[in-house]
């Protein structure tokens, strides 16, 4: 537990004198995310440990090099935890780079995401001003929402060095159910499940299963089941974790790793059946070699956008393409925080 | 842009090209109801009031604007408190009220396409028949339009549980001040690059205009059921809202009022709240037939051993819509035992309630003014509202400054100048309380990325550094006069 808040203005206000691109590193578990990164290193794994914690507020905050492991361990102790399951791709995974890559597990068409949950931040920006946005509390609608700004910016629109955090309390009762069913049935099934009001806390369609997890009280996730009357997966807590950390056997990587975030009653049958399906049918994950703007023309069709997560060319562009307009205000934006462009250029795309 | 100056009858013919006449009002008689928003005592007039039909109107408008340098305030229903809607004496006000239509629900997506002029609460009775509902519910949801929702990014009784506005927005298409459509957001859960949306949703029009909107949709939940308790004191009221969450729950709604709120609303509504009551809680809990039977005994037992004087719980949905009643109209209440109020807006760290209610009797009696207490006490959001007469001379100033104490105080104890309202053209002042001069040039910056000539909603949400400079130099000066 350190605070290197210091060093870590005076990196950044050198850099921004002297020009010099700087890759902000937290625990490194997310270096694949991205377009290739550049620069020099900055650090804030350092820059960790809980600073409060409050949990009849159900507010924590923690410096961003804080593990998502020890956070996970504090909350344990009252009962609670991060409702938007961060995926921990390796032990060194922390709350900043999270935030940063705006990650969430499962459970997030329910409990919400990372930028959901994020009530305030700290950070340094391109001209190494260190500022505060948000707050402590669950409504603050003052100023323009600079915290939520920074999910999936990757850190190019500032250091993130402290976030503020909403918390939830621990169901008390979770169980997974399965169904087997191919892969268009169980989208049309997902999305009639999910409009009942059961405690579903994720669903997930992987290689002819259906998978949904309840999670609440004993009774209602008990009369739930009851109900559905399917199967009972004994281990579902650990499914939902390799799924959640991506170590099932489907992400071996073997070809490049493709995320579409859509529409979650779409179909789409030249990948469907060969993807993982979860969120309830907006997220899937796709391995394959076609073309991004093949993989770019079934996301438009299915209202949503696809990213090239892991694998293939790194140094191309791996972020759905961006309309002309949009890429201007983008750029604008940036230049706001980051006006010589130091922190993490060319991380998010090319042009910026 | 241009230099020319045009007159404001030249401009408004020009406007007169492509928008039906009877809808470029600019007579003063037929402009008056757009002279202030929910919050009357800041008002203005503008040069014209637009109600534009079609997208390309709204487009050619801005164009216009943009070209001459004309400050354009957006307005749904003109239901926000803040006097963020308030007209720019220089500029035109840009109705929204003409685009009220659904575009769609999708029960399989479980998403509405709406235009941004759609009311709160259409969007939910639209919804009912898939047994699907919209759920922020400001407590202005029969009038205010989702446009305006986004804009103020607008809360409600049920925040704690189901989120703000922008917890519940997919996707936003607006024109930007130059007229250029964008899109932000999908039907999925997230998009590539920077979450415009995140901005956008409280943005109080100063970053575009909104043309249209997706939502999320929740399914309605099979029961709900509301748990009254009163209390002797603040103090116990407020621990036993701590001892809920402590105990694990998260209630849908979980809402207190002072003395003066609960009889003021029991004369209006007859919702059956004890007079007598210091304290008055209101909590739902929401969920299957099984949850809420479980956690209904859970709150009552937990009030009961708080010490609660009365516990009731609602047996029926027209006794949960009745206990919901009174705390809904606690406002006009409070407007009945008063011949004005003045209502406030912030937030603050629950446990810092006792503290904060203490301080505020103290003011309250400084400044003769009495306040009544109306609080989200499940997310922190505080209104205090002041009683007062605007008739009588000077009266209203005090009220302002009185209001701008309480604001610093929730600053104070950690928390912030508005919850749920907006900044707009009312917490200006206020703004350099919670916010220092670098992150207030940090979200002037952000304003123009989006508006270089700052002509969208000027003089609102976001002081600019010679705002603050000025401001900052009068309270030195008043400082130096009184020291």
């Amino acid at each position: 537990m350190a605070d290197i808040i210091a060093a870590l203005i005076n990196q950044v206000e050198q850099a921004y004198q002297s020009q010099q691109p700087l890759e902000i590193v937290g625990g490194a578990s997310k270096k694949f995310i991205g377009r290739q990164p550049v620069g020099e290193a900055l650090n804030t794994a350092e820059h960790c440990g809980i600073i409060s914690y409050e949990p009849v507020e159900l507010v924590i905050t923690a410096r961003a090099g804080t593990r998502i492991s020890e956070l996970t361990a504090v909350l344990a102790e009252n009962n609670q935890m991060l409702a938007f399951e961060p995926p921990c791709f390796s032990s060194s995974t922390t709350i900043g780079g999270t935030l940063a890559c705006n990650q969430s597990g499962p459970a997030r068409p329910w409990a919400g995401s990372i930028r959901d949950h994020v009530l305030g931040v700290r950070l340094i920006n391109g001209r190494a001003e260190h500022l505060k946005f948000g707050g402590q509390v669950m409504k603050n609608v003052a100023g323009y929402d600079v915290s939520r700004l920074q999910a999936g910016a990757m850190g190019t629109l500032g250091v993130i060095t402290e976030i503020s955090l909403k918390v939830m309390p621990k169901p008390a009762a979770v169980a997974t159910l399965v169904w087997e069913m191919p892969a268009d049935e169980a989208i049309v099934l997902m999305s009639e499940l999910s409009a009942t009001a059961k405690p579903i806390s994720a669903a997930c369609w992987c290689q002819g299963k259906l998978y949904v997890r309840l999670s609440g009280t004993s009774s209602a996730v008990e009369a739930t089941k009851k109900q559905w009357a399917r199967a009972v997966k004994e281990d579902g807590d650990f499914f939902w974790q390799q799924l959640r950390d991506q170590q099932l056997a489907f992400f071996n990587r073997a070809a490049p790793l493709w995320r579409f975030s859509i529409n979650p009653a779409a179909q789409i049958p030249r990948l469907d059946a060969r993807s993982i399906i979860d969120w309830g049918g907006a997220l899937r994950w796709y391995q394959g070699t076609e073309q991004q703007q093949d993989m770019e023309q079934l996301a438009g069709q299915a209202h949503g956008q696809v990213s090239l997560f892991a694998g293939g060319e790194r140094k191309a562009e791996v972020l759905h393409s961006t309309p002309a307009p949009l890429r201007g205000i983008q750029k604008k934006l940036k230049e706001s925080f980051d006006p010589k462009g130091i922190l993490n250029p060319g991380r998010l795309y090319s042009w910026m | 842009m241009s230099t020319t100056k045009l007159s404001n009858t030249d401009l408004c013919q020009l406007f007169r090209e492509f928008i039906a006449a009877e809808y470029v009002i600019s007579d003063a008689e037929t402009m008056r109801p757009y002279e202030c928003d929910g919050l009357a005592m800041y008002c203005e007039m503008p040069i014209a009031v637009l109600l534009p039909e079609t997208v390309e109107q709204l487009q050619q408008v801005l164009q216009i604007c943009h070209r001459y340098s004309i400050p354009v305030v957006a307005r749904g229903a003109g239901t926000g408190l803040c006097a963020g809607a308030m007209p720019d004496a220089a500029g035109v006000v840009l109705s929204l009220a003409k685009f009220d239509q659904i575009i769609a629900i999708d029960p399989q997506s479980r998403i509405a396409v709406l235009q941004p002029g759609v009311r709160n609460l259409a969007i939910s009775e639209a919804a009912l028949e898939h047994g699907l509902y919209y759920a922020p519910d400001p407590s202005s949801q029969i009038a205010c339009t989702i446009g305006g929702n986004v804009a103020e990014n607008s809360g409600g009784v049920h925040c704690l549980k189901y989120g703000l506005t922008v917890h519940n927005v997919l996707s936003v298409e607006m024109l930007t001040v130059a007229g250029e459509l964008l899109c932000l957001g999908s039907d999925g859960l997230d998009s590539c690059g920077f979450d415009l949306l995140a901005l956008i949703n409280g943005s109080e029009g100063l970053l575009g205009i909104i043309t249209q909107i997706k939502v999320k949709l929740l399914p309605i939940p099979e029961r709900a059921q509301v748990v009254m308790a009163a209390f002797d004191s603040i103090q116990q009221a407020g621990d036993s809202v701590g001892a809920i969450i402590a105990a694990g729950m998260i209630p849908a709604g979980l809402e207190m009022m002072d003395s003066h709120a609960i009889s003021a609303a029991e004369d209006f509504a007859q919702a059956g709240y004890p007079r007598d009551a210091t304290a008055l809680l209101l909590c739902e809990v929401d969920g299957t037939h099984e949850e809420v039977q479980e956690n209904i005994e859970r709150v009552e037992s937990i009030f009961q051993n708080l010490g609660a004087t009365s516990v009731k719980t609602s047996q029926s949905e027209a006794e949960r819509a009745l206990l919901w009643k009174g705390r809904k109209s606690a406002f006009p209440a409070i407007g009945r035992i008063s011949p004005d109020y003045y209502c406030m807006d912030g937030t603050i760290p629950r446990g810092q309630l006792a503290y904060v209610l203490n301080k505020m009797q103290e003011m309250s009696q400084h400044y003769g003014l009495r306040v009544a207490n109306v609080f989200h006490a499940g997310d922190g959001n505080l209104h205090p509202l002041i009683l007062f007469d605007a008739n009588i001379p000077g009266e209203f100033a005090k009220v302002e400054e009185f209001g701008g104490k309480i604001l610093e105080l929730c600053v104070e104890v950690g928390g912030c100048i508005t919850g749920e309202h907006g900044v707009g053209a009312e917490k200006m002042r206020q703004m350099p309380v919670q916010f220092s001069a670098l992150e207030l040039l940090q979200f002037a910056a952000i304003k123009t990325a989006f508006d270089p000539g700052g002509t969208l909603n000027p003089g609102k949400g976001i002081p600019t550094l010679r705002w603050c400079q000025e401001y900052r130099s009068i309270e030195l000066q008043k400082v130096a006069n009184h020291g």
